[in-house]
Parts: structure tokens; sequence; C-alpha cells
């Protein structure tokens, strides 16, 4: 899938595989032409990607060869096993979960899983959980603090199912349960914001030591198609609202709501997943050693501290009234 | 021409916000029977139907009114007034207006005061404040009220009712879950007692917050709560919920909240609980 303003770098690119595969067969050098157009093509991505708005970030951020929980977990970790359910109802699979290596160390990993394409998404539902699917998230949580492993939580959903299913189990308070549950773990807790941060959904497993977003990450509470019907009775208008919203990793960061931005490879994730990935474990490493430095006493109050502060007295000069 | 407009501007100013959604003297008709019944006979009755039970919305100063010991409350921040993070002019008229139409400076009124002569902190939110959604100040004052609690070992009584996060204070807002969340789980290590009392509607980001956080958890009759609201989900599924669906009843039904308890026997029942608690 290609979106309009990517349009002229993806044909750019076509152009140089062609170019490519045209000297080979006839035995020219070509290597000079396209060089230039492999610069070309770079100062586009630049141009375009300098100037993303907040809204095309959403899209971005929404694009379906995006690499997902998985394909991050695969990518940065060994021995990866797979735990399902919640001991209590089912398993969800719009969330993972399970025990893996990363850079020599025994860490529980979880996420919200998105898929590649339509079937995968139905399969996942779209990243959209149930109760169930925090609750097998709690479960997993809980069993990492009991065998002192860090936890990486990946955020990637439009936001928890609206559902009877969902609100016959409890919705709200599988939500409530895993915000509190990993507000109290006594283990580091990073979280990563990978595509979409989709309200509740998404701050259930956000309640850890860090928050850190990709580049074109969004995080939100409630998607810009709402906020501008609801607000405006217009859906169509949701580039004014992504635009207002302060949604962009960027702006998020600017008012210190998160703790980190991960660049990502020029053209987005979805370009390069290899390096998308390496960036990914880089800033993941950097907090970590961090974080695993501090006694459970120093974590939790600093835990503690970091959302404490998110109140009123943190924007000056704002009162209304 | 000048005088008249400043009689009315006086007259407005003294209006009192309790009394004021319903004022003396007016008929109400009931929306669930469509009853036709006298406001001062309803307000005796604690906003009950008297033909069908439906149990009208309270405002913040009513509830505390029929909740807490008379001349027992003090107020906490009452000063505090909403922020507007992004300075968004659409929301500083919106909340101008909520303030006026309300008589409150936010959505949630706290403090403390006794119930049958326990004493407590509570906060009551206000749903003719924006739906009583949740901003950064509706969470300061409430994260607030646990911390004076748990200072003062004091035990909670909260009375929910929400629309959900306040969509125009963005990622602040919905960052007042975790914050809450982490009031409470400090509040519930020193071993005190939170009551959540769910109230017509409990929904979004306060009941996947807060809200399902008690000890306790009780509800209104008839009360709407969940985490979706009703028509979010009609419009995902494409099918009309069955009559009930996430009412304060099918909540119990289905083990998410302990009682279910009429308005007129609330004060006795909070009363009982505070009893049963008591570390004398
Ligand atoms: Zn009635």
């Amino acid at each position: 899938m290609v979106y309009d303003f990517e349009r002229p770098i993806v044909e750019l690119e076509e152009k140089i595989a062609e170019l490519q595969r045209f000297a080979g067969e006839k035995g020219i050098d070509l290597s000079k032409e396209i060089e230039n157009l492999e610069k070309k093509s770079r100062e586009l991505k630049e141009a375009i990607f300098s100037q993303l708005s907040p809204w095309q970030k959403v899209l971005i951020a929404r694009h379906p060869g995006r690499p997902n929980t998985l394909d991050y977990i695969k990518l940065l970790c060994t021995d990866f096993i797979e735990f399902h359910g919640d001991r209590c109802f089912g398993d969800d699979p719009a969330i993972v979960g399970g025990i893996a290596r990363f850079r020599g160390r025994a860490v529980t990993v979880i996420g919200h899983m998105k898929g590649h394409d339509t079937k995968e998404n139905l399969a996942r539902n779209f990243g959209m959980a149930h109760p169930e699917g925090y609750r097998k998230a709690l479960r997993l949580m809980q069993q990492a603090e009991k065998f002192k492993r860090p936890v990486l939580a990946f955020i990637d959903t439009p936001g928890a199912y609206p559902g009877m299913g969902a609100e016959e189990r409890g919705q709200a308070h599988a939500i409530s349960c895993c915000i509190t549950g990993m507000l109290t773990l006594r283990v580091p807790v990073i979280s990563v914001i990978l595509g979409e941060g989709g309200s509740g959904g998404a701050l259930a497993l956000a309640s850890g030591d860090r928050i850190l977003m990709q580049e074109y990450a969004v995080f939100s509470v409630i998607s810009p198609e709402a906020y501008a019907s609801i607000l405006w009775k217009d859906a169509t208008r949701c580039q004014d609202a992504a635009g207002i919203m302060k949604i962009t990793a960027q702006e998020l960061y600017a008012y210190q709501l998160i703790d980190g931005i991960i660049p990502e490879p020029l053209g987005g994730a979805h370009r390069d997943k290899n390096e998308a990935a390496r960036l990914v474990g880089e800033a993941i490493a950097h907090h970590l050693e961090e974080l695993v430095g501090y006694s459970v006493e120093e974590l939790l109050r600093r835990r503690f501290e970091r959302f404490r502060r998110i109140g009123p007295e943190y924007l000056p000069g704002n009162d209304v009234t | 021409m000048l005088d008249i407009f400043k009689k009315q501007r006086q007259r407005y100013a003294t209006v009192n916000p309790v009394t004021r959604d319903i004022p003396d003297g007016l008929w109400v008709k009931c929306p669930r029977c469509h009853e036709i019944q006298y406001s001062g006979e309803l307000a005796k009755q604690l906003k009950v139907c008297a033909r069908c039970g439906y149990h009208f919305r309270l405002s913040a100063r009513e509830r505390l009114k029929i909740t807490i010991d008379e001349g027992t409350f003090i107020e906490w921040d009452g000063d505090m007034g909403p922020v507007n993070p992004f300075q968004n002019p659409e929301y500083g008229e919106k909340l101008a207006r909520a303030q006026q139409e309300s008589g409150l400076k936010e959505a949630v009124v706290t403090g403390e005061g006794d119930i049958a002569g326990h004493r407590v902190a509570v906060a009551v939110m206000d749903t003719r404040f924006m739906m009583a959604s949740m901003g950064t100040v509706v969470g300061e004052k409430i994260t607030r009220a646990i911390e004076r609690a748990r200072e003062k070992r004091l035990p909670l009584i909260i009375f929910s009712a929400s629309g959900g996060a306040r969509m125009q204070e963005g990622i602040f807002s919905l960052m007042q879950m975790t914050r809450t969340c982490a009031a409470l789980s400090f509040f519930s290590s020193a071993g005190l007692l939170y009551i959540s009392v769910l109230t017509d509607p409990t929904t979004g980001g306060v009941s996947a917050s807060f809200a399902f956080a008690g000890d306790i958890i009780l509800a209104e009759p008839g009360a709407l709560i969940g985490f979706a609201g009703p028509r979010v989900i009609e419009q995902t599924i494409r099918q009309k919920l069955p009559e009930g669906f996430q009412s304060a009843e099918f909540l119990r039904q289905h083990g998410f909240v302990d009682a279910v308890v009429p308005r007129p026997l609330l004060k006795k029942t909070l009363a009982q609980i505070l009893d049963l608690h008591r570390s004398d």
C-alpha cells in the first residue's frame, strides 16, 4: 500500500530498480545515473518526511506494512516463546506475550498485535483487545515480577474493542487492573508505542517507567476521526483534528509526556524493518541499562513521581477562570 | 436600560446552584415512565421516580446534601479551575459555558465530611459540567483527595459519573487515569478503605481507571456503566443492544459490582460498611 504523499518516492525507487535491471541485462555501466537517482531519492524522502503533517503521521502509524509487535520481538530478541491465555476466559490474539532474551537478558515481552493484511487483521481483531487480552498481559507481567525479569511492552492499537462480549467480561475493569498492575510492578517496565497508541486500550500498557514513541507513532485520547465527528459532527475533518489534538511523538515529547523519540529509517519503519528494529533495540537497551541500576524502591519512587507531576501546575498560566 | 440589565445580572448571580437545575414550582417528566411529578415532591424522594423507581441524575451538591451529615462538609480545592493545555479557543468557550451553567469551577467536588458520624474523604462528579469528563484538573482534584485521605487516614468514597476522558486536553486527560490509579495504589497499600459508587453514567477513562479500582464497588439502580458507550458499540457491531445492557443490574449479574443499592438506602449502606471497617 502506498499513500499519495509517498508516491513520488515509490516512483523514483521503481525507476532505480528498473535502471539496475536494465544495466544488468545489457551489461552497461549505469552506476553514475543510478547513484544520481539514489541521491535524488534520499533528498526527496528527506524533503517529504521532514514536513509530514500530523495527519500524514497518523497514516504512517497505521501503514499495514509497518512492522508489528511480533516482527519487532523476532528482530530484537532470541529464544522467544509465546505464552497464551488469561487462565480465566480465553486467549486474545489481539495481544501477544511471552518470554525471550534481549541482548543477553531474559525479559517478558507483551504487546498489541496488528496484522499486515486483511486476513491477519481479522484474526487479530485489528489489534483491538478484549478483557482477556489485558488480563493475559497482567498475568505475564506478574510472572515477570516473580522471576525478576524486565518487561518490554509494545503498543499498537486503535483502542480497546467496543463490543458486547468485551463489556460483558468487564473491559473497564480489565484495563483498570492492567494500569494498576503495571504501575506497581517491582521490575523495570519500558513501553514503546510502535504505531497507533489509541486511548485507554493503549494506556493499559503504558504505565511503566518509560514511554518511548517511534518517530511516526501517534498517541491520542481518541482517534482524529472520532474527535472530528463528536466535536464538529464531521468525521471528514480528521486532518484538522489531528493538527490540534497534539498526538505526534514530537509534540508529546515537547510537553514531556513521553520520555523519548525513537528515530525511524528515512521514509518510515515500513521502508526498512531491520533498521527500524535496530533503532528500537538501541533505545530500549539505553533505557533498560539505566533502569536496572535502580533499587526496587527507587524504581517505584521514580515511576510514581513521573505520573504525579502530570498535573495542572505542569501547565503554568493556563487557568481560564 | 442599563439599570434593568444590572438587575438581571444580579438576579442570575444569586441563583443557588443546588436548586437551579429543577427550580421550585416546576413539573418534571420522568424519562422512563413519563409520569409527570412535582419537582418539590421529587426532591423529597431523593430524585427517585415515585412510580417506576428511575434514579434522576444528581448534581454534586445534591449528592453531598443527601450523603454527608449536615454542616460537616469541608470542601477541598474548591477554587481550582480547569486548564486549557493547548489553548484551544473552542474548548475555552465550552469551559466558560459549563461553568456558567453548572455553577461549578470543574466537574468534580472533593472534600471531607461525616457519614452518620464516620469521617470520610469524598469526591463527587457532576455530569452537568461537560458530562463530567476527566481533564487534568478533575484528575488533579481526585488525586489530591486520595492523597489527603491517605495523610488523614480517612476512608475514601468516590461517586463516579463520567462520559470518559476529556478529549480537548488530549494525552494530559488520558494520563489522569494512570495518575489516579497510582494515588489509589499508594492509598490502598496503607490499608485504607476505598468505596467506589458508580452512578449514571460511568464510562470510558473513568470506569477504566479509579472507578473500578474500589475495594468495594456499589452502583445505583439503572446506572449506565461500561467502557465503551452504547452508541459506539452499536455502530461497531451494527445491531441494537438489548434492553438493560450495561445497566448496574447487568454489571452485578456479570460479577463486576458488589451491590446495586437504591438511593434511599445508600447512605445507610455506606454507614454500615464504614462501621464494619472501623479500626478501634
Ligand atoms: Zn418513572
